[in-house]
């Protein structure tokens, strides 16, 4: 307990402004990696997601692709990226945040025609016997229909990222690992300790925004329906179609 | 290559290290997320808090559950016991939300029948409800399985033997062989297990061979919803 006090303490010190090594700036690298991961990631993943959701089409292969990027070893392919691509400041960032990329490519995929398949079959030959081209039932009924588990999606992808950023320091890239990686030879646990109290916030709190954009993202007709329905049957039985697992990585 | 011919011994001795740590946090995951995802399934008062706990537990990132854990429960920082302790809390948090939701989709009408028949709580649970929800019990096995294979791989900072080691000595002498090669054998553990745990499950539920055309895609990553 002793030591949890001393990384509280070590945590709001006024030094940890300061320095070479200050709170803020390890954080805005954190998100920065991060976010950019996620987005260029979401750039590729989400139209082939649709693509593959609205068609049909690769199924098999983003299947397989997520089931064979789980098995990969988010450290090790990180330590691989930086020894391919090279060890100056830029080429440590090309490389990690390929690696990031890689990682979370899978979960958004999954998300992206997880969402669309889900779609009732009749909901799509409806709007498609009302006239609607096959753009328009992309955009206007399986996007909307399918957003809670793209976002879903997102959400893995960016916890992945956010707890695959905290090795990034072990290359020398900074994040909020670094303390950890600072401590660990010098055996400072105060520092180790605060550090991670801090990372485990701000993942939780990353989680708790997905959390709550999820919510909102179910269209209000859908969610207007499915109140009604729990109370007529049980909410046990649908549990799982929906509910893909997850996992970690990092 | 020809790092790899010259240190088979050693990679080899890593693979054997790694599998060794592996399985204890996948059989004991297994068998505490039996009992908690039999609570969350059964109660809507435990359900909330114990799926709640999963996925914020699930939430912290490995790296940052290895420091947080030895000072929380009085156990060596740089110790076997912190890796085996926080993978498991891993695979309970993945497995209960699937003990649950396995146990959710076994048809009401089948339950009832067991009991219109005469078993009692106990013998329905093992011989009915739980061979039913085994697919998707096997599903969140295999999830957790193969994603603990790959945490394994972090405790190597530390201090943990296994394939990790392949990752910062192949970095800190630039052989990128040795970082390739541990990638690679621990892509090949992952699948492995996972081969085996398809198999077991084969043998333990032989009729979900015959009943394939309803298999879910069980590899799917997305939401902790």
């Amino acid at each position: 307990m002793n030591l949890l006090i001393e990384a509280v303490q070590w945590l709001f010190s006024p030094e940890r402004l300061e320095g070479s090594n200050p709170i803020p700036v390890r954080i805005e690298e954190h998100l920065f990696y991060t976010f950019f991961a996620v987005i260029v990631a979401a750039l590729i993943a989400v139209p082939l997601g649709f693509y593959i959701g609205h068609t049909g089409k690769g199924r098999d292969f983003a299947v397989g692709l997520s089931g064979a990027a789980r098995a990969l070893p988010s450290f090790g392919l990180i330590l691989l990226l930086v020894l391919l691509i090279g060890v100056t400041q830029v080429q440590l960032q090309l490389a990690t945040i390929t690696a990031f990329v890689l990682l979370a490519i899978p979960s958004i995929l999954a998300g992206a025609y997880a969402g669309i398949e889900a779609v009732d079959r009749r909901v799509i030959d409806a709007a498609r016997a009302v006239g609607m081209t096959e753009w328009q039932i992309l955009w206007k009924v399986e996007v909307p229909l399918g957003l809670p588990l793209l976002i879903g999606g997102l959400r893995a992808a960016t916890l992945q990222v956010v707890a695959t950023a905290t090795l990034a320091a072990y290359v020398g890239l900074g994040g909020l690992g670094i303390y950890i990686f600072r401590g660990l030879p010098l055996q400072r646990y105060e520092e180790m300790l605060g550090s991670a109290l801090l990372i485990a916030a701000l993942a939780l709190v990353l989680d708790g925004i997905f959390a709550l954009i999820q919510q909102f993202a179910v269209p209000r007709g859908v969610s207007a329906g499915r109140a009604k329905d729990v109370r007529t049957s049980s909410t046990r039985r649908r549990a799982v179609a929906a509910k893909p697992a997850q996992e970690r990585r990092g | 290559m020809t790092w790899i011919i010259n240190n088979l011994d050693l990679i080899w001795g890593l693979t054997l290290e790694h599998i060794r740590l592996s399985i204890p946090p996948i059989v004991l995951g297994f068998l505490i997320s039996i009992p908690l995802g039999w609570l969350a399934y059964r109660f809507k008062l435990t359900r909330g808090i114990l799926l709640t706990l999963a996925g914020l537990l699930y939430t912290i990132p490995s790296l940052a559950m290895f420091v947080l854990l030895p000072p929380l429960i009085g156990i060596p920082f740089l110790s076997e016991l912190n890796i085996t302790i926080a993978l498991t809390l891993y695979a309970v948090a993945i497995m209960a939300r699937s003990v649950a939701d396995a146990l959710g989709s076994v048809d009401p009408a089948i339950r009832q029948s067991a009991t219109a028949v005469g078993f009692g709580g106990w013998r329905r649970f093992w011989t009915v409800d739980f061979p039913l929800a085994g697919p998707v019990v096997l599903a969140g096995l295999r999830v957790a399985a193969v994603s603990t294979v790959s945490l394994v791989t972090v405790g190597i900072l530390i201090g943990v033997q296994s394939l990790g080691y392949l990752f910062t000595n192949g970095f800190q002498r630039r052989i990128l062989e040795e970082i390739f090669a541990g990638v690679v054998m621990t892509v090949i553990v992952a699948l492995v297990i996972d081969r085996a745990l398809v198999l077991l499950g084969r043998m333990l539920m032989p009729w979900t061979t015959v009943a394939k055309q309803k298999a879910p895609a069980p590899a799917l990553e997305g939401a902790p919803a």
